[in-house]
């Protein structure tokens, strides 16, 4: 064993590399179902978890393993689960549930190809739009990504200090490449990475706590259950109080500050990186494992004289459209390639100024986008022939 | 500490129809909890969707009302996150056996520490009077114009067979044995599970000619009999009340803890 004052480096699966994030952002409760291609996270866990008087249980189906850590972040835990594709789906009606009592938890979609059970060992990115829309009625979320291990692990580290920040639940859109793929990761040292802690209220025993009454700032302290604050926690439209409100003005109020509380912090959730993207004339917008193929391209084809750029997306909802917007301004062209059939392509088109100019470099078939997928497109764009 | 106590009077008058029976269990329910002295403080209740799960919201506990169905996987999440904590979770017989019958038999199996209220009405209330897994065959619902054919569960089978450690039933006709049921079942150590019969008057009983609410209970009072009891060894068909499961088994809280111990030892 390295020392603790050194930094530690590991050659590992980007799934390990998540669970390596998990543990340096403070996860204390895990809940899970086995699942292709993220059952590592729960197997890793189930070890690491205890080793430091943490908790792990593998619940009878992924929506018990949704309910679970729910109910155990309301006792002041940072929690987390992991699933793919079809647990995904299952998870959703209780995602919306964190999201209407803002509870803080981290799900983690190693995603395989869809629907259904798909492509259970293969890669997809087919689950973007599920992210935004899975749950029903309106709402907001955060959904993060990464593209190799160091960044798994940061961006791991980002959705329990989002999670914590927004009281909201975070997504990490991972997909299968990433999860299985061996790379290097370097754990940062205590204290390397900022950590949020949860906001606890400052309200002291005896004195009315109002558990859904935002700050000036947005921000709800919280209380945990054992405690000395009781408080009514629910799934239904509720007042400062936590009580149900059909009450026009109270519904109207909650469910705007649901979704404000997201957007009016983009800026400060927005994750991405630039590679390239110097005087860029093509710009290839990507994200996780579709992103490397496109870094790869555009290094090889800069080397060669040609002006290419990645913009590598990072967080993915809520999707940062203004900044997308400026990078993508005066680009000739705009190749968004990813595993789907245009999930975050009709985003990107909706944020540019000139949408015409949006193509869609993908690959569904289960093998991963390669760079010379990319190429072809790019060749055909560029009036270079196939 | 008098019941009142209990209960969040801000968040009264109740929702439930005159007549049913989901306010008796709660109050028996309340004096269980004051006959044991427990702190409110230390109490988790825990309920699902359905008339009975509205009960979290009037007592003055630490209550978590979430979806349908899932109460129980919740309320693992609390009570493995945090043991100290008594947790108390009533659901309705749909949320508890329909869709949440996966969690109810998996809490059993693992025998977590979790006090399992069944109010069974024999039918889904809230939204109007569907059958429910317990309304059995023969009994008129909306959904059933023609008399149900589906079968029943036994509850107090269905939990003894799941491994639940303490399983009991009564009635709401018989509150102060609710209550008596009730405290042992928060005393026990592992996985209880007390079902009450609970009159719904507004849509099961006037559907299946049982009555009003006085009728309701009268039945329950003509048609069960206690485990033991003279009256039930002479009428086997009666509804049997009382304690069916009393038993010890490792708790599950208590079994983590020593994963903890393991893995901790393990690193020195």
């Amino acid at each position: 064993m390295t020392s603790k004052s050194k930094k530690e480096i590991k050659f590992i699966q980007g799934n390990e590399a998540c669970v390596e994030g998990a543990l340096y952002a403070g996860v204390e409760f895990f809940a899970g179902y086995p699942i292709t291609p993220s059952t590592e996270i729960a197997e890793l866990l189930a070890g690491r978890l205890p080793e430091q008087g943490g908790k792990f249980i593998q619940m009878e189906d992924e929506i018990a393993s949704m309910c679970a850590i729910v109910g155990a972040s309301l006792t002041g835990r940072k929690v987390m689960t992991a699933t793919s594709g079809p647990g995904f789906s299952l998870k959703q009606e209780a995602i919306g549930y964190a999201c209407m009592a803002e509870i803080p938890c981290v799900i983690a979609n190693v995603q395989r190809g869809g629907p259904s059970t798909g492509n259970p060992t293969h890669v997809g990115q087919g689950d973007i739009n599920q992210a935004r829309w899975g749950t029903h009625g309106d709402h907001n979320i955060i959904a993060l990504t990464a593209s190799n291990h160091q960044d798994v692990f940061s961006i791991t580290v980002d959705a329990f200090n989002m999670a914590e920040t927004y009281r909201t639940p975070v997504i990490l859109l991972f997909d299968e490449a990433v999860g299985h793929l061996r790379e290097k990761l370097v754990i940062p040292e205590a204290g390397e990475l900022p950590i949020v802690d949860r906001l606890r209220t400052s309200v002291p025993k005896g004195v009315d706590y109002y558990p859904y009454l935002p700050r000036e700032d947005g921000r709800l302290p919280m209380s945990d259950f054992g405690g000395h604050h009781r408080y009514n926690v629910t799934g239904l439209f509720h007042d400062m109080w936590g009580f149900p409100s059909n009450n026009p003005k109270v519904v109207n109020e909650l469910l705007r500050h649901l979704v404000d509380k997201i957007d009016n912090n983009i800026q400060a959730i927005t994750r991405y990186k630039e590679h390239c993207m110097e005087g860029a004339e093509y710009i290839l917008i990507s994200y996780g494992s579709s992103a490397r193929s496109a870094i790869h391209l555009a290094q090889n084809r800069r080397a060669k004289g040609e002006k290419i750029g990645v913009l590598e997306l990072q967080s993915i909802w809520p999707f940062p459209a203004q900044m997308v917007r400026e990078k993508c301004r005066g680009a000739k062209a705009v190749l968004v390639v990813e595993m789907n059939m245009g999930q975050v392509m009709a985003q990107v088109k909706a944020a540019v100024d000139e949408p015409g100019r949006v193509f869609l470099a993908n690959r569904i078939d289960g093998k991963l986008v390669t760079p010379s997928d990319i190429k072809q497109l790019l060749r055909v764009i560029q009036g270079r022939g196939v | 500490m008098a019941v009142k106590e209990y209960l969040r009077e801000r968040f009264f008058p109740h929702m439930w129809c005159p007549g049913c029976g989901h306010g008796t269990v709660l109050n028996s329910l309340l004096r269980a909890i004051e006959e044991l002295g427990l702190d409110k403080n230390d109490i988790v209740m825990t309920s699902g969707i359905g008339c009975s799960a509205r009960i979290s919201g009037y007592v003055d506990f630490h209550s978590l009302h979430t979806i349908h169905g899932r109460a129980l996987a919740f309320a693992t999440g609390v009570k493995l996150s945090k043991p100290d904590l008594k947790l108390l979770v009533p659901m309705g017989d749909g949320d508890a056996l329909a869709i949440g019958g996966n969690h109810f038999i998996h809490a059993a199996r693992r025998n977590i520490d979790i006090t399992a209220i069944i109010m069974n009405n024999r039918i889904y209330g809230m939204t109007g009077g569907q059958f429910s897994p317990l309304s059995g065959p023969g009994k008129k619902a909306t959904t059933a114009p023609y008399l149900t054919i589906d079968n029943a569960f036994d509850t107090v089978e269905l939990a003894k067979a799941a491994g639940a450690t303490f399983v009991a039933r009564s009635t709401t006709y018989h509150a102060k044995e609710c209550t008596e049921l009730l405290k042992q079942a928060i005393s026990h150590k592992g996985f209880s599970v007390v079902e009450i019969l609970s009159q719904c008057p507004t849509h099961y009983g006037r559907k299946n000619k049982e009555g009003d609410a006085v009728q309701m209970m009268e039945g329950y009072k003509n048609n069960t009999a206690k485990l033991g009891s003279k009256a039930l060894e002479d009428k086997p068909s009666l509804i049997a009340r009382g304690i069916f499961v009393d038993v010890e088994r490792p708790e599950y809280c208590q079994e983590y803890d020593k994963i903890i111990a393991r893995a901790m030892k393990e690193e020195v």
